[in-house]
C-alpha cells in the first residue's frame, strides 16, 4: 500500500548514517588497536590517520543523526515512533532537546556525541597516548551504536532504530489505510513530569560526566598495554579531575531538580537510580586521590588501576541497573524494560569492558611497580589512602543495597527494601561523613613521606578549637533536632557536624598558612572546602527539615497525640493539611490562606495563590507577608504532577506543594438564591448552621480589607458568624454609593459556604442582609510544607566544590592560565545563577 | 606492611564487614496478600492491584491524612488498605500498586505507595495501540 503524507528520506538518510557509524567505530576501533601494537613508527603513523578518519566519519555521522532526530521532531513527523512518542505539537520549543533524551535511543546518542567530542581533545593532546586510549573510546562507541543500530538478523533486533516508522510499531487499524497521518493529531510529547528546564540542562551534563569517566579507564588500559605501567597517570589526572567536577555537579542538578520541581520533597532519597551514579563518583574521587598519591610519593599505584577501571565499569553497570527495568519496583524514575535483545546487549556493553580490563589487571598485578618503602602514618599519603578505601568501601555498600534487585532476580529470592530505606543508608553513611570531615580536614597539614607530630599539632591546634566551638555554639543557639532515630544518631550526626565544620575550617586556614594564599595551587583545598560546607548543609538541612503542614502543628485536624489507636504507633506521619479558600490556618510560624487559583500558560496548569504572613504574637500585627504559587499540572490523558513552590531566605527554605486538588473546573451551577434578613445592630438571623450576629454598621471603614476616606459614602456591616461548632467566622459584606452608582462588595465564608450581600437600608436604623447558602462545592486544597533549613550551603558548597576540582585540573593539565581562569568564572557565575537564583 | 597498617585496615574492614551485618537484618520482602496475613505486623511490600469493585474513601475536607480502599492480588487474596496521607492522583488509573506497611487485624497499613500507571508507559505498546486507535476514534466523532 501506499502511505500518503509519509517524509520517508530523512529516515533512510538518518539510519544511512547510523550503520555508517557503526562501522566506522568498528574500524577506528581495529585501526587504533593495530597501531598501539606496531613498533615501527611509520607503520604505526598510517593506522593512526586511518583511525583518525574513521574516528572523523563516525563523529560526522553522529552529529548528522542527532540533527535528523531535531528536524523530525521538530517537524511533528509522526510517521516516525520517535517523534509520535517524544515529541507534541503543543511542546514548548525550549523542551525540544529535552524529548529527545526523553528516550533510550535518545540518551544512548547523546553518550556517543559526548565521546565524540571527547575523542577529538584526545586525538589532538594526548600525543603517544593517542592510540591505546582512543582504542577503549572507539570500542565503546561500538557498542553504543549497536544500541541504536536496529537491524534485523532472523527475529532478533539487533538496537532500536531511531527512525523506526510509527506503522511499523504499532498495531492498529488505522494503519490499513492510506491516509493514516491525518488521524494521528499529535504525537505523546514529553512526559508532564519531565517538563521543567533541568530536563534541559541536567541530562546533558550527567552524561558528559558518565561519558568522561571512560578517560581514566582508557589511560589505565593504555598504561598496561604499552607497559609504561606509571606514567599513565600524569595525562589521565586531569581528566578525573573534570570527570569529578562535571558528574559531581550533573548528579547534583538532578537533586536540585528534585527538590525544586518534583514533589518528593527533598534533594536526595537513595532511590537506586540516584545511588547508581553517585557510587561512580565515590570510586572516581577515591581513584583521583590514590593517582595524586601515585605522583607525589609513588605509593598506591594498584589502587589507582583499580579505581579507574571500577569508575568506569560502575558506570556501565549503572547503566544496566536504570535500563533494563530490573530497578521497575524499587525506583520512581528508571527507564522501563526496553526488550529483551537491548538487555543482553546492555550486559554485553558492560561484560566487555568488565572482563578484559580485571583479568588485564590480574595478569599484569605483578609487573605493576610498588615503593618499597612503606608510608608511615605520620605521612599525608597513609591518611589520603585510608580516605579513598573509605569511599571506596562506601560505595561498595551503597551498590551492595541498591543492586537486591538484582539478587532476587538471580537467585529467586524475594528481598526489599526496609521499612525505612533512608535510615538504612544514613546510619551508615553519618559514619562515612565523620571520617571523611575528619581526614580531609587534617590531611593536608601532613607532609609527605613523613611529618614531624609536633609540627601537625601546632599548625591544627587553632583550627580545631575554632571547629569545636563553634559546633558548640551551634548546638546552644541551632541545635540539631532529629530525634526520630534515637539520641544515638543524634550524637553521630553532632559528631559528623562537628568534622564537617573542622574540615571547612582547617581547608580555609590551610589555604593561608599552608599555601600562603597561592589561590593557583590551592584547587585541593578550595574542593574540601566545599565538599566539607556541602555536608554542613546537607547535616543542617535533613536534620532540621521541618514538616509544617503537619496535625501538630495547627488546630484544624483531628490530633493524634501518642500512640495512633489505629496503627498502636508512635511515628505516624499527617503530613497532609486541607486549606478551604479564604479560611487562614495557623502552620508552623506561619497563618496562611489559600486566595484563589488561576490558570496557567500551558493548558491544563492550575496555579494556586497561598499567603503567607507571620504575625506578632503580642500585637497580632502582620510582621511579614508572602504568596507561594505552586501548581498543578494535568495533561490531556490526566498524568498529574505537582510543582512545588519556594521562598528563598538566606538561611533556610519554606517550601511548599499539593498533594492533592481536585478538578474545579465542573462545578456545578450555583441555583440557590438570597435570603433578606432586615436586622438592627446586634440582631441575630439564623442560617442553617449556626447563627448570624450583626455586631455594628460601620460607615468609611478604614480596615485591613477596605480603605475609604471621611468624604466617600459606604457602609459596611461587621458580621460574626457562629457555627454550630462554635467556630467563629468574621465577614464585612459592603455597600458603596459612588459617581458611578451603587456598588455592592459580597463577602463569602467558605468554610460555611456562606454568601452574604450588604442589600440595603431600612426604616429605624435596620439594614438588608442578604445570605445565600450555596450548594457549590466548597473549594479546598491539601497540600504538604517543610521547612528546609541550611539549604542553601549544600548548592553553595557543591559550587565551590566544582570550581576547586576545575582549579586542580586546570593546574595539573597545564593549561593557559588567563583562558583557564576565563573559563571558571564563567562556569562559576553559570552554576550560582543555576543553583541559587534562578528558580 | 608495617603493623599499625594492618592494624588500621583491618579495624576498617571490620567495621564494615560489621555494618553489613547490621543492617542484613533491614531488609523487607515481597509478599502476597494471604502470605502478608500470616505475618500480623511485619513490615512487608505487596504487589496488587486496586479493587474497582469496592469504593475508595478519600475525603480531604474531613482528613486529608486518611484514604481506604481495597486490594486484590494475582492470587485471589484481598484486603483493606489505610493510608495516612494524602490520595495518589492516579489511583483509580493504577495497573499496580507496590505498598509497603504492615498488616492490621483487618487491614493492611500502608506507609508507602508506588503506582505504576499505563500513561507514564510510553515503551508499552499494548497501551501505545490503545493511544492511537483513541485517536482516530476520536477524530470520527
Amino acid at each position: 500500500m501506499e502511505f500518503e503524507g509519509e517524509h520517508l528520506l530523512p529516515g533512510q538518510i538518518g539510519h544511512f548514517f547510523v550503520l555508517l557509524a557503526f562501522v566506522a567505530s568498528i574500524l577506528s576501533t581495529i585501526a587504533y588497536f593495530t597501531a598501539s601494537r606496531k613498533t615501527d613508527l611509520a607503520e604505526k603513523k598510517s593506522w593512526i590517520n586511518f583511525a583518525r578518519l574513521s574516528f572523523a566519519v563516525q563523529l560526522i555521522s553522529a552529529a548528522i543523526i542527532f540533527a535528523i532526530v531535531f528536524f523530525i521532531c521538530s517537524n511533528h513527523y509522526f510517521e516516525y515512533m520517535y517523534a509520535y512518542k517524544h515529541a507534541s505539537k503543543e511542546l514548548e520549543s525550549k523542551y525540544l532537546l529535552a524529548c529527545i533524551w526523553e528516550g533510550q535511543e535518545g540518551s544512548f546518542l547523546l553518550w556517543v556525541i559526548w565521546h565524540s567530542i571527547l575523542g577529538i581533545f584526545i586525538m589532538f593532546k594526548s600525543k603517544e597516548w593517542e592510540s591505546p586510549v582512543m582504542t577503549v573510546i572507539s570500542f565503546a562507541q561500538f557498542f553504543l551504536l549497536l544500541m541504536l543500530l536496529g537491524l534485523h538478523i532472523s527475529d532478533v533486533r539487533l538496537g532500536s532504530n531511531l527512525f523506526t516508522l510509527t506503522r511499523n510499531e504499532i498495531a492498529g487499524p488505522i494503519f490499513s489505510q492510506p491516509d493514516y497521518l491525518n488521524y494521528i493529531k499529535d504525537g505523546i510529547g514529553l512526559n508532564v513530569l519531565l517538563r521543567n528546564y533541568w530536563m534541559v540542562i541536567h541530562p546533558p551534563i550527567l552524561f558528559l560526566g558518565f561519558a568522561s569517566t571512560i578517560i581514566p579507564f582508557a589511560y589505565a588500559y593504555a598504561g598496561i598495554q604499552t607497559k609504561r605501567f606509571g606514567d599513565w597517570v600524569t595525562p589521565a589526572l586531569p581528566w578525573a579531575l573534570f570527570s569529578a567536577c562535571v558528574l559531581g555537579v550533573g548528579i547534583m542538578m538532578g537533586g536540585k531538580w528534585a527538590y525544586e520541581s518534583l514533589s518528593f520533597g527533598g534533594y536526595w532519597a537513595w532511590d537506586p537510580v540516584e545511588n547508581a551514579s553517585l557510587v561512580p563518583w565515590l570510586i572516581l574521587i577515591a581513584g583521583m586521590h590514590t593517582m595524586v598519591i601515585y605522583k607525589a610519593t609513588g605509593h598506591s599505584l594498584k589502587a589507582s588501576y583499580l579505581f579507574a577501571f571500577l569508575t568506569f565499569i560502575f558506570i556501565l553497570y549503572s547503566t544496566f541497573l536504570t535500563r533494563t527495568g530490573i530497578l521497575g519496583d524499587t525506583s520512581v524514575h528508571a527507564f522501563t524494560d526496553a526488550g529483551k535483545a537491548v538487555n543482553i546487549m546492555i550486559l554485553l556493553f558492560v561484560a566487555a569492558f568488565t572482563l578484559p580490563s580485571i583479568i588485564l589487571l590480574i595478569i599484569n598485578l605483578k609487573k605493576i611497580p610498588t615503593e618499597k618503602q612503606e608510608e608511615s602514618t605520620n605521612s599525608r599519603e597513609f591518611w589520603m589512602f585510608i580516605g579513598s578505601l573509605v569511599f571506596f568501601l562506601s560505595a561498595l555498600f551503597i551498590i551492595a543495597k541498591t543492586s537486591v534487585p538484582v539478587y532476587n532476580k538471580v537467585f529467586g529470592t524475594s528481598f526489599a527494601q526496609p521499612e525505612n530505606v533512608e535510615f538504612s543508608y544514613n546510619k551508615v553513611i553519618i559514619l562515612v561523613a565523620i571520617i571523611i570531615g575528619l581526614l580531609s580536614a587534617v590531611t593536608q597539614y601532613f607532609k609527605y613521606k613523613k611529618t614531624a607530630p609536633a609540627y601537625i599539632l601546632k599548625k591544627i591546634a587553632i583550627p580545631t578549637l575554632l571547629a569545636a566551638v563553634m559546633t558548640a555554639a551551634l548546638a546552644i543557639f541551632y541545635p540539631l533536632t532529629y530525634y526520630k532515630m534515637g539520641a544515638g544518631f543524634l550524637g553521630a550526626a553532632y559528631i559528623a557536624l562537628f568534622a564537617a565544620i573542622y574540615s571547612v575550617i582547617a581547608n580555609g586556614a590551610y589555604i593561608w598558612s599552608g599555601l600562603n594564599g597561592k589561590l593557583k595551587a590551592a584547587g585541593g583545598s578550595i574542593a574540601h572546602f566545599g565538599f566539607a560546607l556541602m555536608l554542613v548543609g546537607i547535616l543542617i538541612s535533613s536534620s532540621n527539615k521541618e514538616v509544617i503542614s503537619n496535625s501538630g502543628a495547627n488546630g484544624i485536624n483531628i490530633q493524634i497525640k501518642g500512640k495512633d489507636p489505629m496503627t498502636k504507633e508512635v511515628d505516624n506521619p499527617q503530613e497532609n493539611l486541607t486549606l478551604i479558600r479564604q479560611v487562614p490556618v495557623a502552620m508552623g510560624p506561619y497563618e496562611v490562606t489559600y486566595l484563589k487559583d488561576s490558570l496557567g500558560h500551558e493548558k491544563g496548569r492550575r496555579f494556586y495563590e497561598l499567603l503567607f504572613q507571620r504575625k506578632d504574637a503580642v500585637t497580632k500585627k502582620v510582621t511579614e507577608q508572602f504568596t507561594l504559587w505552586p501548581d498543578v499540572y494535568i495533561m490531556k490523558d490526566n498524568n498529574m504532577s505537582s510543582n512545588p513552590d519556594t521562598k528563598t531566605y538566606l538561611g533556610k527554605d519554606v517550601f511548599t506543594y499539593l498533594s492533592y486538588a481536585i478538578n474545579n473546573d465542573n462545578k456545578p451551577e450555583d441555583t440557590a438564591q438570597f435570603t433578606i434578613h432586615e436586622m438592627a445592630e446586634g440582631d441575630t438571623a439564623f442560617y442553617s448552621n449556626g447563627i448570624i450576629i450583626l455586631n455594628r454598621v460601620v460607615k468609611n471603614p478604614d480596615n485591613e480589607k477596605y480603605h475609604f476616606k471621611s468624604t466617600d459614602a459606604a457602609l459596611m456591616a461587621d458580621i460574626t458568624l457562629i457555627s454550630k461548632d462554635s467556630m467563629h467566622f468574621g465577614a464585612m459584606p459592603l455597600v458603596q454609593v459612588d459617581e458611578f452608582g451603587v456598588n455592592q462588595v459580597d463577602d463569602t465564608v467558605y468554610a460555611q459556604n456562606l454568601y452574604l450581600k450588604f442589600a440595603g437600608v431600612t426604616e429605624g436604623r435596620k439594614i438588608k442582609l442578604g445570605v445565600k447558602e450555596s450548594d457549590k462545592l466548597i473549594e479546598y486544597i491539601t497540600l504538604k510544607a517543610y521547612i528546609f533549613p541550611g539549604i542553601n550551603l549544600v548548592w553553595l558548597g557543591l559550587i565551590i566544590m566544582a570550581l576547586g576540582l576545575m582549579m586542580s585540573a586546570v593546574k595539573r593539565a597545564k593549561l593557559s592560565t588567563f583562558y583557564a581562569a576565563l573559563a571558571l568564572i564563567f562556569a562559576g557565575v553559570g552554576l550560582f545563577y543555576m543553583f541559587l537564583l534562578a528558580n | 606492611m608495617k603493623k599499625t597498617h594492618i592494624v588500621i585496615l583491618v579495624s576498617i574492614a571490620a567495621l564494615i564487614v560489621a555494618l553489613i551485618v547490621f543492617s542484613a537484618g533491614d531488609f523487607s520482602t515481597y509478599e502476597t496478600i494471604s502470605s502478608a496475613k500470616n505475618k500480623q505486623g511485619k513490615f512487608v511490600h505487596l504487589i496488587a492491584k486496586l479493587d474497582k469493585s469496592e469504593p475508595i474513601e478519600y475525603d480531604a475536607v474531613n482528613n486529608p491524612n486518611y484514604l481506604s480502599f481495597y486490594a486484590i492480588d494475582s492470587l485471589g487474596g484481598k484486603t483493606k488498605v489505610v493510608f495516612h496521607n494524602s490520595k495518589p492522583t492516579d489511583l483509580e488509573k493504577s495497573e499496580r500498586i507496590v505498598m509497603k506497611g504492615k498488616m492490621q487485624a483487618d487491614h493492611f497499613e500502608c506507609k508507602d505507595i508506588l503506582l505504576k500507571c499505563p500513561s507514564k508507559y510510553k515503551d508499552d505498546k499494548k497501551q501505545l495501540e490503545k493511544t492511537i486507535t483513541n485517536q482516530q476514534d476520536s477524530t470520527y466523532k
